[in-house]
């Protein structure tokens, strides 16, 4: 089970940032563009202007609302502050969008707790088990105790994936048969995590969609499975979105949230051109802490999330 | 969660209704609301555009204008011009003359490649096929394994590659040994990437060129976003897909992403990924995914849904005991957890066209068929039998043994000696179509209990 895995030939070495503005790159042109439409001398946003800027975040998947949103707080807020030049205007829609994205942030101690029980959840594919391998690396690479769960007990070799990450990184895994109970397996994963002493326990799940409602009682029990044996865990309930996914994101969120009471998101597969502005419509309407972002293949390419960041990138020239 | 076209549109239908011709202004208005739809629908941006152009042409040039119902009429164009985007025929794989047909999968990182390779596996077996798998993602830990366990439940033989980790010379050996040993159909996973990964994409391109696939099968998430219409470019660039898989199609997403797809490659979608399990493999119809991007209902996939979920037998008996006029509570309580199979309440009513509307706001509670399974379990085989024998001490006795009231108790006697009644007419009548038809209106105008 330990055959050597090629890291992909991939040449990119970019940080977030580089990253980040190459995938906005597009959005941030449109707009730099359009802002010289900015009818001149006035304090008002032409219609041109607006235009380009509700398609530029339309077609980062803000979405409707959000979007008509952010357009109409910054026509209030242009017309308020009586701004007419194009630096002025871009200031603002830079702060108003850092702002919203920052509003649920808040700090996250993972040493308030020990063992500090974290359990990730998502619909299939979004990228939960890679997250899972590249937290526990960060977390072993700053000296914590780390141990895996290996609770997705369905989808064929989820747990062998996981099992290949624990020995890549060299922590221990806790795992089952195939089809066995999920609960089962976070039960022993905290135990085993109690008995030896650890820092940090990361339970996978296997991927659902929102919608199953029988998956979603399944996932309910291992909550309240954990609770059983570490009374207040888990202590992060972590939900893993995907930024190639459209506005379902926030039908995600909602419903996760609202079975799971989940505590902060992780927004994977930010290398593509997908530009996750779903995340604003999710910051408006949810009151969740984005955690890291996954911007690559490698461990170090999941970060934490800087709203600061995210929307510089998106303006800076 | 979604204010959906079909509402909006008959917002405006109502206000268009009045007029016996429309200006280019009203045309406009409505063609501004579709386009919020189907961006909420995530369909891209670029996509919308030339769709609207091709309705408002349509729209104004004549056919609307002239119309007695001009909203009805648009609706109509807009329903139309979609289904005709979309692809008119049901397409399936094409098998070569010369096997084995060889089909290439490719896809982004957790688009569910593997998965769908296990559920066409399933489907070749059945339809006589001779399969082999090949896993050719070396890259993402116990990949390979994963589809060797999907191989091994099905009973259908994995390529070996040993310690090839080079995808290119893994599929041309797979190929070889598939031509040996007389193989019908080879299936090739390919790992995901992402679109701009120039690495990654120069080695599909590289296993293209070297096996030329008779099918290249892109496969996509139903749910994906605005960035559909990039992918799907870039991997039609790249290697010249000739069918899509969506994923995914059993959430709740809109699926508007079918439509960049499909308009930037112009290839057609062939199946769709509808559940967890592996014959969750359908072929695609155009017409429904277009009521589903509308957010007009999807009937269909429901009576598709009930014919899976309902077994043969049952039914037959129950349409006896309705002939009969015997059905009791045991059979109600049978329906109910049949019923409870299909998925929430919630989400079949929303595929009922119309009802999206008027459940607005209305949040169906699926501890209510909960309760009334309880409050059936809690009686005597002879109650559930001969229901008017339960009297007041016997409801007394049921409401703590299922933890309910005798008030709902009595509310549920009465739901189930009108719903008698209505099956006595309809038995005499049609008996087929009595599930939902039956249930759901025997239901009290949809209050939910």
């Amino acid at each position: 089970m330990s055959e050597p895995i090629k890291e992909k030939p991939t040449e990119k070495k970019s940080g977030f940032f580089q990253n980040l503005k190459k995938g906005l790159s597009k959005t941030r042109n449109s707009l730099a563009g359009g802002i010289d439409n900015l009818v001149h001398g006035k304090a008002t946003l032409g219609p041109e202007l607006v235009d380009e800027i509700e398609e530029a975040l339309l077609v980062a998947d803000v979405g409707v609302k959000t979007t008509q949103f952010i357009v109409d707080e910054l026509k209030r807020q242009i017309a308020e502050a009586r701004i007419r030049d194009r630096e002025g205007m871009l200031n603002h829609l830079r702060q108003m969008m850092a702002q919203l994205l920052n509003k649920n942030q808040k700090h996250w101690d993972y040493s308030a707790h020990s063992p500090f029980v974290i359990l990730v959840i998502g619909v299939n594919g979004s990228g939960k088990t890679t997250t899972i391998g590249k937290l526990a690396q960060r977390w072993h690479n700053e000296g914590k105790k780390v141990l895996l769960a290996a609770g997705d007990t369905f989808r064929a070799a989820a747990a062998e994936q996981l099992q290949m990450w624990a020995d890549r990184i060299g922590i221990p895994c806790i795992r089952q048969i195939s089809g066995a109970d999920p609960s089962a397996v976070a039960f022993d994963g905290i135990q085993a995590a109690v008995a030896r002493k650890m820092d940090i326990v990361i339970i996978d799940t296997a991927g659902r969609l929102q919608t199953n409602l029988n998956l979603m009682e399944e996932l309910k029990k291992v909550k309240r499975v954990i609770g059983k044996v570490v009374p207040g865990a888990p202590h992060e309930t972590l939900l893993v979105l995907d930024a190639t996914i459209g506005q379902n994101s926030i039908s995600q969120a909602k419903q996760f949230h609202e079975a799971m009471d989940i505590d902060g998101l992780v927004m994977t597969k930010l290398d593509g051109t997908s530009k996750g502005g779903v995340l604003l419509n999710i910051s408006q309407e949810m009151d969740l802490p984005i955690r890291f972002v996954g911007i690559g293949e490698k461990s170090e390419d999941l970060q934490e999330f800087q709203a600061e960041d995210f929307v510089q990138a998106l303006f800076e020239e | 969660m979604f204010d959906n076209l079909s509402n909006r549109l008959e917002a405006i239908y109502k206000k268009l209704k009045g007029r016996g011709k429309l200006k280019e202004a009203d045309v406009d208005e409505a063609l501004r609301e579709i386009r919020v739809a189907l961006i909420e629908a995530d369909v891209s941006l670029p996509v919308i555009k030339d769709f609207l152009a091709g309705v408002r042409e349509k729209s104004i040039g004549h056919e609307v204008l002239k119309s007695l119902t001009p909203g009805h009429q648009m609706v109509k164009i807009v329903n139309d011009e979609l289904e005709q985007l979309l692809g008119g025929e049901v397409s399936d794989i094409k098998f070569s003359d010369k096997p084995p047909t060889i089909i290439m999968m490719v896809g982004l990182q957790g688009a569910g490649k593997t998965t769908t390779v296990g559920k066409l596996a399933k489907k070749f077996k059945r339809d006589g096929k001779n399969c082999l798998l090949v896993p050719a993602d070396v890259y993402r830990p116990a990949a390979i394994e994963q589809l060797n366990v999907l191989g091994r439940d099905l009973g259908i033989d994995v390529y070996q590659a040993g310690d090839n980790k080079d995808p290119v010379s893994i599929c041309a050996k797979a190929i070889k040994q598939a031509r040996d040993e007389m193989r019908t159909v080879v299936i090739l996973d390919t790992a995901g990437r992402q679109h701009i990964d120039e690495a990654l994409m120069d080695e599909i391109k590289a296993i293209k060129k070297k096996i030329e696939p008779h099918e290249v099968l892109f496969v996509a998430d139903s749910m994906m976003g605005q960035e559909a219409v990039n992918v799907s470019k870039a991997f039609h660039d790249a290697v010249g897909i000739n069918g899509v898989v969506l994923t995914k199609m059993d959430g709740d997403a809109r699926g508007g992403a079918a439509l960049s797809i499909k308009s930037v490659t112009g290839q057609p979608i062939k199946f769709i990924g509808t559940g967890e399990k592996l014959e969750a493999l359908e072929p695609f119809h155009p017409d429904r995914i277009v009521s589903r991007i509308l957010g007009m209902g999807d009937v269909m996939t429901l009576v598709d849904k009930a014919q899976d979920t309902f077994e043969l037998e049952q039914q037959e008996e129950l349409e006896k005991k309705l002939k009969k006029n015997s059905f009791d509570l045991e059979d109600f309580r049978n329906q109910l957890q049949q019923i409870r199979k299909m998925g929430s309440i919630q989400d079949l009513l929303n595929m009922v066209p119309g009802a999206g509307k008027m459940m607005k706001g209305i949040k169906v509670d699926d501890g209510a068929f909960v309760r009334i399974e309880a409050i059936i379990g809690s009686m005597t085989q002879y109650e559930r039998s001969h229901h008017n024998v339960i009297n007041g001490s016997r409801k007394k006795r049921i409401a703590n043994g299922s933890g309910t009231t005798v008030s709902e108790i009595n509310k549920l006697m009465k739901q189930f000696s009108q719903m008698k009644k209505m099956m006595k007419k309809m038995s005499s009548g049609n008996s087929r179509g009595f599930n939902l038809g039956g249930l759901m209106g025997g239901r009290g105008g949809m209050s939910p209990f």
